[in-house]
């Protein structure tokens, strides 16, 4: 009971704080609304006794790298976004858009429905995934385990992203530099 | 949960929440002596109820009333909630984070087993690294809600400063993670009540500092630099910035923001002295044979008296070093810290292969 109450306050504090993520003008109270909103998501797996997923949801998204947009939001100074006036534009091209995705969910959900199943602890009931080691073990074993390969993958896949963005900052900043040496 | 376990929880919750805020408050005053010992003078010795000086501890009760007193004012163009709320975030961390921190061996009473510990969670390190990582916002709010340079300025040292530092931070945690194999606090604690042992007599206890030397240096620089404080105080350095990120408070708001750091700074011993000297543990007394009364007094005051010995500590780093160059501190952060973090990590591997495995 208690665990329904807490998840029900949970669910209702994600979804209205993403809520203002979109709706509200200003971007640093958007990004704040984000790290709100993480961290009731948070809360969600904690309910979930996923511990571990929980710790690092705060740590990785809401700890670092929130603080980078709104480090940048602050610093770029984007101001708020000013109300709108008239009928907003749009709609046509925003009701395409929304079909598209809506169909694309439904031919997802369509071609894994047999495979859909409400998530249960059978079987790993708490104190079950305490006899094995606890939950963070658990999880650990798993990544360098039978998912070792997607999980290295996956960690090379964002170092690729991470020098590409390098590159591609630099590669500017390079032509500049030495356009303006060829100059002096 | 029946009522006496509810009641239970609330009463550390609030032993916790007590120590933490009185540790604060004491340490203003220790920083105080501190600093006029090291620059030969006397500290506060004046004020004083009807005679009464203790030592200048009155001195805590009179910075209390002047900071709730004075105007709370919040600048032309600032952003009034954000003003108001990046004080309180800013403190939160260190009020929060002691939370899993086990202050006092565990004992039964009337049927009970009572933890000394407010909530052992699986993940215990990693909360407080989740926790301490949400830090920021307070400093990042409260300059840029204030709508002046000085306090951007501050916040934008800051927060690269608090950020560089985390990584550090976490590297040194995982040597100790790997040193013991578990992340819970109260098992690490347990842990370091054995002993190296040569020909059966107990030479060492194994404490996080004999296994993690380097690994004990480098967490609390990273630490030190997370509370911002001398050598680490470019974001308040007063020559540049005024008082950096708070320069547009004052009252009781600008005093959390002083409480808080204070408060960080006991919770940073609390968390090396969990980590690398023992938590409750005294070495070569097995406190867990004693009778629960002397256990847990011995236990909460062995547990305390470590962490007054590492708030000294930083108190006598604040006094020895000056500030650092913000370059300086970056390389510091980066390409001396982060480096020997990562070849922490194959040493403790290597260690641990050596001596036969990790226990599992």
């Amino acid at each position: 009971m208690s665990a329904q109450i807490a998840f029900y306050v949970l669910a209702l504090g994600a979804l209205v704080s993403a809520l203002g993520v979109v709706l509200v003008r200003n971007p640093i109270t958007s990004a704040l609304n984000l790290v709100v909103s993480l961290c009731f998501v948070a809360g969600l797996y904690a309910l979930l006794e996923a511990h571990f997923v929980a710790a690092v949801q705060v740590t990785v998204y809401a700890g670092a790298i929130m603080v980078l947009f709104t480090f940048v939001i602050m610093l770029l100074d984007l101001g708020t976004v000013p109300a709108r006036t008239g009928p907003p534009e749009g709609i046509p091209k925003a009701t395409i858009m929304g079909a598209l995705g809506a169909a694309f969910v439904g031919l997802v959900i369509h071609a894994v429905r047999g495979d859909i199943r409400v998530p249960t602890t059978a079987g790993m009931a708490p104190e079950r995934v305490a006899e094995l080691g606890g939950n963070s073990r658990l999880v650990g074993e798993l990544l360098f385990g039978p998912y070792l390969l997607p999980f290295e993958v996956a960690g090379v896949l964002l170092l690729v992203a991470l020098v590409g963005t390098v590159v591609m900052a630099k590669r500017d900043s390079v032509a500049k530099s030495t356009a303006s040496r060829r100059n002096s | 949960m029946d009522l006496i376990s509810i009641l239970i929880v609330v009463a550390k919750v609030a032993f916790v929440l007590i120590v933490v805020l009185h540790f604060g408050a004491l340490m203003t005053w220790a920083e105080r002596k501190q600093a006029a010992l090291i620059q030969d003078r006397i500290g506060p010795n004046r004020i004083n109820i009807l005679g009464v000086k203790a030592l200048g501890l009155i001195q805590i009760m009179a910075d209390g009333l002047k900071m709730i007193m004075k105007e709370d004012f919040i600048p032309a163009g600032a952003h009034r909630l954000y003003h108001t709320l990046a004080p309180a975030i800013a403190m939160f961390p260190a009020l929060v984070a002691l939370a899993v921190v086990p202050f006092g061996p565990s004992f039964d009473v009337a049927g009970r087993h009572i933890e000394l510990q407010v909530a052992n969670l699986d993940v215990g390190i990693l909360f407080v690294l989740a926790v301490s990582s949400l830090g920021v916002y307070g400093i990042a709010l409260a300059g840029w809600a204030s709508n002046n340079k000085y306090s951007l300025l501050g916040t934008v040292r800051a927060t690269a400063q608090m950020i560089s530092y985390e990584i550090p931070m976490g590297l040194a945690i995982i040597g100790i993670v790997m040193t013991y194999g578990t992340l819970e606090m109260n098992k690490i604690v347990e842990l370091q009540g054995e002993y190296f042992r040569l020909g059966g007599l107990p030479i060492l206890p194994k404490w996080g500092i004999f296994y993690q030397p380097l690994g004990f240096v480098l967490l609390f620089t990273a630490l030190i630099a997370e509370t911002k404080r001398t050598p680490f105080d470019l974001p308040e350095g007063e020559s540049e910035l005024v008082a950096g990120f708070n320069v547009e408070y004052s009252g009781m708001k600008w005093g959390m923001f002083f409480l808080g750091e204070f408060a960080s700074i006991v919770v940073v011993s609390a968390l090396v002295a969990t980590l690398y000297f023992g938590g409750w543990q005294i070495p070569y007394v097995n406190l867990m044979a004693l009778p629960a009364l002397p256990r847990v007094l011995l236990g909460v005051a062995t547990f305390f008296g470590k962490v007054i010995v590492l708030c000294w500590l930083q108190l006598l780093v604040r006094w020895t070093l000056p500030r650092f160059r913000y370059d300086q501190l970056m390389h510091l952060g980066w390409k001396r810290l982060m480096p020997l973090a990562i070849a922490n990590l194959p040493l403790t591997a290597a260690w641990i292969w050596m001596l036969g495995g990790m226990k599992s």
